[in-house]
């Protein structure tokens, strides 16, 4: 992605010893640090935060150590940051073109004042609304209680106190198993994991227990009001172990509410729908948007329904179905393409599991070409899902076979994220082959 | 030995899978010689052994020495000093509760087991007491149980801290409904007798698992778990607990909710799977669960119930913190020593210390993991040696033992209130019966062992010897008891089996709280498929 290697040439200038290596960057999470992730309005820029690793809060001593943010941006702003975004075909993430907010969106009607919030605002506002209007809400993980190693749980100890935001040890089983028996005695319990990739060792609570809770017991016990939530998918230098998007292994446990936001908008609705939700839900957040993707959220408390597609626009040539952080990819593929005169109905599909296949099935039955694209590898990727369901159901309206733009089978890669990810140039690639195929 | 002879209706698992008639006689032979050769040699026809002996593990030859056996049969003078049902470690017993909180020193080498009564039915004295067992105060027959309180409590006063508030001896405010009651009309204080309803219920739940182990290998029903030996362990700590006590079970705990009101035909009913069933149909026998009585459901995954419980547990903290008028309750939860090192067991332990939440952490350390013996399954001293490990306060009874069960129970549960901390409690006892219908447990362990076990330790046989004391129980009341349990089983049992089974819709109903429509797509064609072939669902 771009944003890697404009840090990476930012920072080798800075810190020359330090790039030898291909090194993660600690950073402090200081609240000087936070005035310099603002929107630059004179380049249209978002500053992204190198997040990575469970070391995330390093000592004072250790940052001091390192040149700060400020000094690495400096050394972006000389720049004007243009040369990467010309050389390179892949785009920056100019949200503000995607989603005109003084455009009236027909998808979400007024609800009323809204605030300028990035994903992890967005996420905090929604949590901070569940632990406000439901005295049972617990939120609870490793390191929430500071504000979390993406800051979505900040300033909520504060507010609600010790007992309902809280650390736990060091245990994801523990977290998950935690969540449902807190929820089996009607509470509301918001567990998070770090990272998504760090989720299955509650696998067994999640698909052995979690999933299953209701259904065993005749409806007597269920864990309704569990939410856990993670950070997925790509960042950009996440490497095999804080990249990963594991919603095929989730998708795969009937029983399972698995959710994933594209935006800080839908995420705080979607995040406020699944602790409201009567069936445990996996929340999987793409860490790359916390701060590079802003939007006006509104205030209110409101909900975006579950098991419910939403078809960001309208179009008549092709299909294009995704999740998460990958339609911003898929977006700029569209407009890439309309460019050449295709149009693309894009759809996110937001829940995974129950997913809404009713609107896919009548979005390709109109246009008779499919792309489905996500970050995770191919085989048995949640594509694979959506493609088999829809060669059943629409197999006579199809005008080209349905593709798949996914990531290759290999664990997720570091130095060559670039060119595992599914980016638009592919995608576009992929529209315009469905587009001769079906001449 | 006299009331040897009880526990004439509840047959040894273990006898059924050994073939030899002339058993008894030749048990002396048997054991001295090798297992495989042993049945070569009596000169029977051995239909079981269908295939070459195999050379038996190495674990299987060490030799388990009952506690003293013979003699403490012959003479209730005896006073055993170390227990050791399974397991080669020899662990002292001891008279003195002592719950081990964090920060206070642990036991030094073998953590000691409280016991207050020992086999031959009587109260122990304090420990290093000179006195051997003095002649009892025998009560006249008249004497209903605050005046038993009464004197055991001035005979054994070092136990009277655990015996005055001891529920197991107080009469309950309504009659059990359980309990027969000779007049309707009158106030029968034995249906509110909480120690004979005690002790019926164990003998109902060892009825109840003989005629359904049967049951099971005569293929009525697909599988069945016993707890023979276990009995102590579910009524001592079920009559500790309040309704408002969560329980979180692992599968041999059937007894808890059989105390808090579970009817024969609740449980034959999920057994035969059918339409009855609280589950709907949906689970394997024994998996029981009720919402009315607080007890949740049980899941095969050993170990899972455990961090769940920390969680359940935390729930109560809040509420108590929320709510000051509301009643205490804890969260307790039951596992094995072989779930004990499952990952969600050190997981829920320190979460439960580190967060400080109300429960209780019950183990019962019956020997074995299906085959494996505890010398497989750690190497430290037990389960409770784990306890300051990771700050919480432990206690190891005697599981054999109600009193000592229940006052162990009620202790923790008080302190677990108190200080809003984790209390574990580690029961050891012994598995008499197999692990399930699909185990046969002579091929990886003694049959003397076992014998021993139901000889000697036996729980039901402790309790029956204590009651005969007090001139409660003869042998002809128990072998009554026994004959009403079996044909109140064999009338849930029959009531059960000719019930239909749950409908076809419990298959996709219950996956989320509304079914989704990919769930009605699929019901359709499933029906369709049934349609079309002409097939009815049962």
């Amino acid at each position: 992605m771009m944003t890697t290697t404009l840090m990476q040439r930012a920072c080798r200038r800075m810190l020359p010893q330090a790039m030898q290596r291909h090194d993660i960057i600690k950073t402090s999470c200081c609240k000087s640090l936070t005035s310099s992730f603002q929107y630059n309005h004179e380049q249209q820029q978002y500053s992204q935060e190198v997040v990575i690793g469970r070391s995330f809060h390093s000592s004072s001593s250790a940052a001091a150590s390192q040149p700060s943010y400020h000094e690495a941006e400096a050394a972006h702003d000389k720049n004007n940051g243009h040369n990467e975004l010309q050389t390179t075909t892949s785009c920056s993430f100019p949200y503000e073109e995607a989603y005109n907010p003084t455009k009236p969106d027909p998808n979400y009607p007024s609800l009323g004042p809204t605030t300028k919030l990035n994903l992890f605002q967005s996420i905090n506002s929604a949590l901070h609304t569940s632990l406000s209007t439901d005295p049972t809400a617990i939120l609870f993980g490793e390191d929430v209680a500071f504000g979390g190693v993406f800051r979505t749980s900040q300033n909520l100890r504060d507010e609600f106190g010790q007992h309902r935001v809280f650390n736990t040890p060091l245990s994801e089983n523990g977290i998950a198993g935690m969540a449902i028996g807190y929820a089996s005695m009607g509470g509301t319990a918001i567990g998070e994991i770090q990272f998504a990739d760090y989720i299955f060792p509650a696998m067994d609570q999640i698909v052995n227990e979690m999933a299953k809770f209701r259904y065993r017991s005749g409806n007597q016990w269920s864990c309704a009001g569990v939410t856990l939530r993670a950070p997925c998918g790509a960042v950009g230098h996440g490497g095999l172990y804080h990249s990963q998007s594991p919603e095929a292994y989730l998708c795969h446990t009937p029983g399972l509410v698995v959710v994933m936001p594209r935006g800080p908008r839908c995420a705080k609705g979607l995040l406020l729908s699944s602790i409201r939700c009567k069936d445990p839900v996996i929340f999987l957040e793409p860490k790359i948007l916390y701060r590079s993707a802003v939007e006006e959220v509104p205030d209110a408390d409101y909900e975006i329904p579950l098991g419910k597609a939403e078809i960001m626009q309208q179009g008549t040539d092709v299909t294009i179905v995704g999740w998460g952080a990958q339609l911003r990819r898929l977006q700029q593929a569209c407009d890439l393409a309309s460019k050449e005169g295709i149009s693309c109905e894009l759809i996110d599909l937001r829940t995974l599991l129950p997913w809404d296949s009713e609107t896919i099935i009548r979005s390709v039955k109109k246009t008779g070409k499919l792309i489905v694209s996500h970050e995770a590898p191919i085989t048995c990727g949640f594509g694979a899902e959506v493609a088999a369901t829809l060669q059943q159901e629409c197999f006579f309206h199809l005008e080209a076979p349905i593709q798949r733009v996914a990531g290759y089978d290999t664990p997720f890669p570091l130095v060559a994220e670039k060119y595992y990810l599914p980016d638009e140039t592919k995608n576009l690639d992929a529209i315009k082959k469905v587009m001769e195929l079906a001449k | 030995m006299m009331l040897r002879g009880l526990n004439y209706y509840a047959k040894p698992a273990i006898r059924q899978c050994s073939n030899t008639v002339g058993a008894h006689k030749h048990r002396r032979q048997l054991s001295s010689l090798p297992h495989h050769l042993a049945r070569q040699n009596n000169g029977m026809v051995n239909i079981y052994l269908t295939k070459m002996p195999r050379p038996m593990p190495k674990t299987f030859n060490r030799l388990k020495k009952p506690i003293n056996a013979e003699e403490d049969v012959a003479s209730l003078q005896h006073v055993p000093s170390h227990l050791s049902y399974a397991g080669s470690k020899r662990m002292p017993i001891t008279s003195e509760m002592r719950l081990v909180k964090p920060g206070e020193d642990a036991p030094s080498g073998i953590w000691p087991v409280f016991r207050m009564m020992d086999e031959s039915g009587n109260f122990r004295k304090p420990d290093n007491s000179h006195h051997t067992n003095v002649s009892k105060i025998i009560p006249p027959k008249h004497h209903d149980l605050l005046q038993l309180q009464s004197a055991l409590a001035i005979q054994y006063p070092h136990f009277k801290h655990s015996l005055m508030p001891s529920r197991l001896f107080q009469l309950s405010k309504n009659p059990y409904s359980d309990m027969p009651s000779l007049k309707k009309e009158e106030e029968d204080s034995d249906a509110k007798n909480t120690l004979l309803r005690a002790h019926r219920q164990m003998h109902r739940l060892r009825t109840m698992d003989t005629i359904l182990h049967n049951a099971q290998r005569q293929g009525r029903i697909s599988f069945y778990m016993t707890h023979y030996g276990e009995e102590a362990i579910h009524m001592g700590s079920a009559s500790a607990l309040s309704p408002q006590d969560v329980i979180f079970a692992q599968y041999r705990e059937a007894g808890l909710l059989m105390w808090r009101g579970f009817t024969l035909e609740q449980f034959c009913n999920q057994c035969f799977s059918n339409d009855y069933d609280l589950g709907k149909g949906r689970q394997m026998p024994i998996h029981y669960g009720s919402r009315a009585l607080n007890y949740q459901t049980v899941s095969s995954p050993l170990g899972t119930q455990i961090t769940q419980a920390v969680g359940a547990a935390y729930k109560f903290k809040l509420d108590a913190m929320n709510n000051k008028e509301k009643q205490a309750a804890i969260s307790i939860v039951y596992f094995g020593e072989g779930a004990a090192s499952t990952v969600d067991f050190h997981s829920a332990c320190n979460f439960a210390a580190t967060l400080g939440t109300p429960m209780i952490f019950f183990c019962r350390n019956n020997g074995y993991a299906i085959s494996t013996p505890v010398e497989d399954q750690y190497a430290g001293d037990g389960i409770v040696s784990r306890a300051p490990g990771y700050g919480m306060a432990g206690i190891r009874v005697d599981g054999n033992d109600v009193f000592a069960v229940h006052a162990a129970v009620a202790e923790a549960r008080k302190l677990a209130i108190e200080t809003s901390m984790p209390v574990m409690i580690e029961a050891m006892t012994y598995r008499q019966g197999h692990h399930s219908t699909s185990d046969d447990s002579s091929t990886y362990r003694d049959v003397d062992e076992v014998q021993a076990a139901q000889d000697v330790t036996d729980p039901i046989l402790r309790m029956d010897k204590f009651l005969c004391h007090y001139g409660w129980m003869d042998e002809d009341a128990v072998a009554s008891i026994g004959k009403e349990e079996r044909a109140a089983v064999l009338r849930a049992m029959e009531a059960a089996e000719i019930r239909p089974k749950p409908k076809l819709d419990t298959m996709f109903t219950d996956v989320y709280q509304e079914k989704p429509p990919h769930l009605i797509r699929q019901e359709r064609e499933l029906r369709q498929y049934l349609k079309r072939h002409n097939i009815t669902f049962h």
